[in-house]
């Protein structure tokens, strides 16, 4: 009785059960690849008493378009789902879902903070906790791009820019998505006016820079409006609408205009 | 018997040799869905003056197979809601049993809320979401209609990687290619959906849904049509498609053999 099993022919390991898949040796490969690209751009740029926060409304999956108005611009600390009463905006842009959820996870506890502690929380003390959820997912990212913006303790206006595991800066401007590479320079020479000199101030290495003076709030909007523009004839992921937050201390105000919708 | 209780019921070593305990499964990883098996096909849904209205054929199949003929693919939740389903057909099986499962709670809880479209939307794209992030995604992609907070028509969806997106016409699978632009010349978007009827919707999508039964291989010519206005759910579920044309097919050039 005991030589039955052993009379068997010895490679009997090899029969396909169907649940032998999972015990086969190395590493198990996924055939599912949890993120995509939704594509759209956002931009921020911050002046002397306000920031301004733009991204374009497109939504996209490969060529096709999702959507003509999905926004990526939120209010942050909102009382209700309109966002009434926040005083930080916050863009992400890349991955929409993870943008979303990143969001939620962000309003969620800037609301906490304030039942919590009876007073707002400061732009400062968000832009240093949404650099902790995000690297508390440092090994299975929000693959999104966010800028948050608000007012600083002074009253000036506060932009800080992340990385999707969660380095991040305070920023006079910055560029992000997929257009963020033809914004990006267009912002340097004309916000930090980057290759810009004083004409007939020397020759040569002599030449004097134009010094970066913190720019009016028309400029600043008229800038957004050209960088837009000008990302959309270049890029195929960009356009149908742009949304723009400006936080100033009078509160947040949003205008939507239209882009190409090609 | 073995006076040890760990053996008691187990085949004896002595007869049977020493159970081969990989058998178990204990220490492997669980098995995940890595791609769909049995999959319907597109969903197509257009919002109007009053309502929304979805249509999806009854097609499910298993590769290139059409394996079953009769799946409804629309699902309605609390006489309110419309739930269109593409992708795979075991899951959207699941799916609908957390609806059953929520309806059920929500109707027998003593709040008095009832879920709108909107609310169903949000749940459907969280559970979704959740699920991609476990590596343990659920195949589908949704779409969602009914009415909002405010009572206006509401359309939206959400996919296998709980990506979600609003949009007055949306289709999913081959209907993003062949029915959106459809629906997009017939509906410009900067159109208000005040000025589409809901007569002229529900003709639209039967167009569509000949345009994809020409084209998309993996398509039937019956489908389910839903319609969601204020006075509740129509849902067909036996439409067919009528005065299909196959003119257009003699014309076709360019695939293989050319006799003139």
């Amino acid at each position: 009785m005991t030589s039955l099993l052993q009379l068997q022919s010895p490679d009997f390991e090899t029969i396909g059960y169907s649940f032998s898949e999972g015990s086969r040796p190395g590493n198990k490969e996924h055939g599912f690849y949890p993120y995509t690209d939704n594509g759209g751009s956002t931009l921020g740029i911050s002046g002397s008493d306000f920031t301004i926060l733009a991204g374009d409304t497109r939504s996209v999956s490969g060529y096709n378009i999702n959507s003509r108005h999905s926004p990526k611009v939120f209010k942050i600390g909102g009382d209700d789902e309109t966002g009434e009463g926040a005083h930080i905006i916050l863009s992400v842009v890349g991955f929409a879902a993870d943008g979303q959820a990143l969001k939620e996870s962000l309003d969620g506890i800037v609301n906490m903070y304030k039942y919590q502690h009876g007073k707002p929380m400061s732009v400062k003390a968000c832009a240093q906790r949404l650099s902790t959820i995000l690297y508390q997912k440092r090994f299975f990212p929000y693959y999104a791009n966010a800028i948050l913006g608000g007012l600083d303790e002074n009253g000036k206006g506060a932009l800080y820019s992340y990385d999707p595991v969660g380095s991040y800066e305070r920023v006079q401007c910055k560029a992000a998505g997929s257009a963020s590479s033809l914004i990006m320079p267009f912002l340097d020479n004309q916000v930090d006016y980057k290759n810009q000199y004083v004409p007939g101030s020397g020759e040569g290495h002599a030449l004097e820079r134009r010094k970066p003076e913190p720019l009016p709030r028309s400029t600043v909007e008229q800038l957004v409006r050209d960088a837009f523009t000008s990302a959309v004839e270049r890029h195929i992921e960009v356009g149908d609408g742009l949304q723009m937050m400006i936080i100033t201390a009078s509160g947040i105000e949003e205008i939507y205009s239209p882009l190409k919708k090609d | 018997m073995n006076h040890l209780p760990q053996a008691w019921g187990r085949p004896r070593d002595d007869v049977y040799g020493t159970y081969d305990r990989s058998y178990l499964q204990t220490s492997t990883p669980n098995s995940h869905t890595q791609s769909p098996a049995v999959t319907g096909t597109s969903v197509l849904a257009i919002k109007f003056n009053g309502g929304v209205a979805m249509a999806a054929d009854k097609l499910a199949s298993y590769g290139s197979l059409a394996r079953f003929t009769d799946v409804k693919r629309i699902r309605v939740f609390d006489k309110t809601t419309v739930v269109g389903f593409g992708g795979d057909i075991s899951d959207m099986q699941y799916i609908d049993r957390l609806l059953d499962s929520i309806d059920v709670e929500e109707n027998y809880s003593s709040n008095g809320n009832t879920l709108n479209a909107k609310n169903v939307h949000t749940y459907l794209a969280k559970v979704l979401y959740k699920r991609r992030s476990k590596f343990d995604p659920l195949w589908n992609q949704i779409l969602v209609a009914g009415f909002d907070d405010d009572s206006k028509p509401f359309l939206s969806s959400a996919d296998l990687l709980g990506t979600t997106f609003s949009a007055p016409h949306l289709a999913t699978g081959f209907g993003a290619h062949l029915a959106i632009p459809i629906l997009r010349r017939l509906f410009p978007e900067e159109m208000p959906v005040e000025n589409i009827g809901k007569e002229e919707a529900v003709a639209a999508l039967r167009e569509c849904m000949k345009v994809l039964f020409y084209r998309d291989a993996r398509s039937l010519d019956q489908y389910s049509l839903a319609v969601v206005t204020s006075d509740g759910v129509e849902l067909k579920e036996d439409e067919k498609l009528e005065a299909q044309s196959w003119n257009f097919a003699e014309n076709i050039r360019g695939y293989g053999t050319q006799v003139n």
